[in-house]
């Protein structure tokens, strides 16, 4: 698997794409930096970017890297390799050559600037983590939509539909109902609906760094338990966690059994 | 004839004085406890505290008299009773260690408590497990000076304010430490006071609190991590310069609360990491001007009936929300202030951006219908929603608009 990974880590570490990506979160840290001279305000619109962005890349190149190696997959299904390697090898050469594009690109502005002199640095490690922790869960779901789906078109598809409703509609249907319903207790059911959206889930783990004295204004008990001690910062990583254990449990499960 | 006269007046005041006499007291004197002091001393006599506990009741000052501890003497009340009553004039009591007032449910029981004297002095004192630290009632002039009030409230219905003054005219409350009572700070009918150079933290209800008091004016105070930092209510003319508001977190928390008030001037104060800045009930013309709003919940609060106030030359710094409006006629002007959120341009140079702000999100009215939707603040689909209202405003008020927003933040001392 190592060498499988290895393979797929340098074609894409030497492909344009990964120096134009890394490019841009370099230059957009610098841009957000130096021009705001304001630690916390970048740290906040950097994270309205990622939360959006990371999703979305990690979903293109995923399913991009899948189609587009397609021939040499079925080169190596030829060779006596375990095929949960293969596939493993492969989404772990796209994920991490994502963020390892992500973390030097917006580590350098940051570092160059002095983040670790400074009070921000935690905000700062949050983001980042959240981030790679969406490049994973998103690689991993757009592999899962592309070993399901034959159809390339098709696969794109559902690939860009699948960020779409994450990143817009999932929140459009989540307010509505919120107002919908609002005669109802709804604290459990926004902090259930939360768990159900990673994109929701990093923005709630940043802003239980940047907007904590906005969350402690809410009377609930549910929301002061979870908001005001260490229970929330637990609770979301673990679910994070979990939202990247399982599309991966599926890629190996799907592989396993797939007709080539 | 006229020199002779004041020179002899002066004379006699020297003499008079000469002949107060010091009354000493420590564990091995021949005076060994405080009542005992007091009983003896004639009027104009200093009684002067060794180091040592004394476990005291109710001791009632009834003659001028200056009360000193010698490296903070413990007075201990040992939760039975109050402390000293004072029924005199020109009272000083000085670097006492005062301990365990007992609560009560039916008596303002207090360490150290002023009835209808004037020109008192209470400087220097260590109040610990207090009911009521400091109790003025109807005095006119005296000073609260460097005192350090504790106490360990849990309930507001049966715990005490760290210094209540009631009733009372120029007073001078300077450089007080208060935690961990009720109110830090309370004043029900006083004018013309100053509060200047006080902290006041942990303190369940407000850190300074007044209530139908005019006149006042409180400057360079810290207020941190209280249920609310300030609140001011039924009051005239107060005066708020250069306090700093921090951490006032909680569901009712306010950075500085305004009801019911008139003709406040809000100048160079730092409101940060509040739940909320300022909430605003009810207040009519009032001036807040040069302040700093960082990163708080929502930076101001308008409720209803607030008419004529000005919001000018503020920085708005990274708040979740700058202003929440309730209401759809606005009668405030928020012209020329810093908004960190303002993505105009200013083409002209002039340090004015050339279009105006609009410092209320729809999501704002959103949170405020729903509370629960919180959860959803900074997502894309709220961003949107926020973008569509601010091109073409629906639900918030049309002139509600600052015209001249500040490209760059004001530098404010």
């Amino acid at each position: 698997m190592l060498k499988i990974l290895k393979y797929s880590f340098y074609d894409l570490i030497r492909s344009r794409w990964s120096y134009v990506y890394l490019a841009f979160y370099l230059l957009l840290g610098s841009v957000l930096l130096f021009l705001n001279n304001d630690l916390s305000k970048a740290v906040i619109t950097l994270m309205n970017v990622i939360v959006v962005l990371t999703p979305l890349i990690g979903t293109i190149f995923g399913i991009m890297y899948y189609y587009s190696s397609r021939e040499f997959t079925e080169l190596l299904l030829a060779q006596p390799i375990r095929r949960s390697n293969i596939f493993l090898g492969q989404y772990l050469g796209v994920a991490l050559s994502l963020s390892a594009s992500l973390i030097i690109g917006l580590g350098i502005p940051f570092i160059a600037y002095g983040i670790f002199y400074s009070g921000a640095i935690w905000d700062y490690l949050t983001l980042l983590i959240t981030a790679t922790f969406l490049t994973l869960i998103f690689t991993a779901l757009a592999f899962n939509i592309a070993i399901s789906t034959e159809n390339r078109i098709k696969g794109f598809g559902y690939a860009i539909l699948l960020w779409l409703f994450m990143a817009v509609i999932y929140d459009g249907l989540f307010l509505l109902g919120l107002i919908m319903f609002s005669e109802y207790p709804l604290e459990n059911f926004s902090l259930f609906a939360t768990m159900l959206n990673p994109i929701d889930l990093s923005r709630i783990l940043i802003l239980l760094k940047l907007d904590i004295s906005a969350l402690m204004g809410y009377t609930g008990a549910v929301f002061q338990k979870f908001f005001g001690t260490n229970r929330g910062l637990i609770i979301s990583f673990s679910v994070l966690i979990i939202w990247t254990v399982l599309p991966i449990w599926r890629i190996i499960y799907k592989s396993n059994r797939k007709d080539f | 004839m006229k020199q002779i006269i004041t020179f002899f007046i002066f004379l006699q005041l020297s003499l008079f004085s000469l002949s107060a006499k010091t009354i000493i007291v420590c564990s091995s004197c021949e005076v060994s406890s405080v009542s005992e002091a007091v009983s003896i001393a004639a009027k104009g006599d200093t009684i002067l505290i060794k180091k040592g506990v004394y476990n005291e009741q109710e001791i009632t000052i009834d003659k001028t008299l200056t009360i000193i501890g010698e490296d903070y003497p413990i007075i201990d009340a040992q939760s039975k009773s109050k402390l000293f009553t004072v029924i005199a004039d020109s009272v000083t009591i000085k670097g006492l260690n005062i301990k365990n007032i007992s609560p009560s449910y039916t008596e303002d029981l207090s360490a150290i408590r002023i009835k209808k004297q004037s020109f008192f002095h209470i400087e220097d004192n260590i109040l610990e497990n207090i009911f009521f630290g400091i109790y003025i009632e109807g005095c006119k002039g005296g000073i609260i000076k460097n005192n350090r009030v504790t106490a360990e409230a849990v309930d507001e219905f049966n715990s005490g304010n760290a210094i209540h003054l009631w009733h009372s005219k120029n007073i001078k409350i300077l450089n007080n430490h208060v935690e961990g009572a009720r109110d830090g700070i309370y004043l029900e009918f006083v004018d013309s006071t100053i509060v200047r150079g006080n902290t006041s933290k942990h303190n369940i209800r407000y850190g300074l609190h007044f209530m139908f008091s005019n006149d006042d004016e409180y400057r360079d105070n810290t207020f941190e991590n209280n249920g609310a930092g300030v609140a001011v209510m039924y009051s005239k003319r107060i005066i708020m310069i250069g306090n700093t508001f921090k951490k006032n977190w909680g569901s009712a928390s306010y950075g500085l609360l305004l009801k019911e008030i008139y003709d406040g001037e809000i100048f160079n104060n730092t409101f940060q990491e509040n739940t909320i800045g300022i909430n605003a009930d009810g207040s009519n013309r009032i001036n807040i001007v040069n302040n700093n709003f960082i990163q708080n919940g929502w930076a101001i609060k308008v409720l209803g009936g607030c008419y004529y106030n000005k919001f000018n030359k503020n920085n708005f710094l990274n708040n979740t929300f700058d202003l929440s409006y309730k209401g759809s006629m606005n009668d405030n002007n928020f012209n020329g202030n810093h908004w960190s959120t303002y993505a105009g341009y200013d083409l002209d140079k002039d340090g004015i951006g050339d279009v105006p702000y609009r410092p209320v999100k729809l999501f704002s009215y959103i949170v405020n219908m729903v509370p629960e939707s919180i959860v959803l603040l900074r997502s894309l689909f709220v961003d949107l929603i926020d973008f569509s209202e601010r091109v073409s405003p629906v639900f918030t008020p049309d002139n509600l608009l600052d015209e001249q927003p500040l490209m760059k933040a004001i530098k404010i001392d």
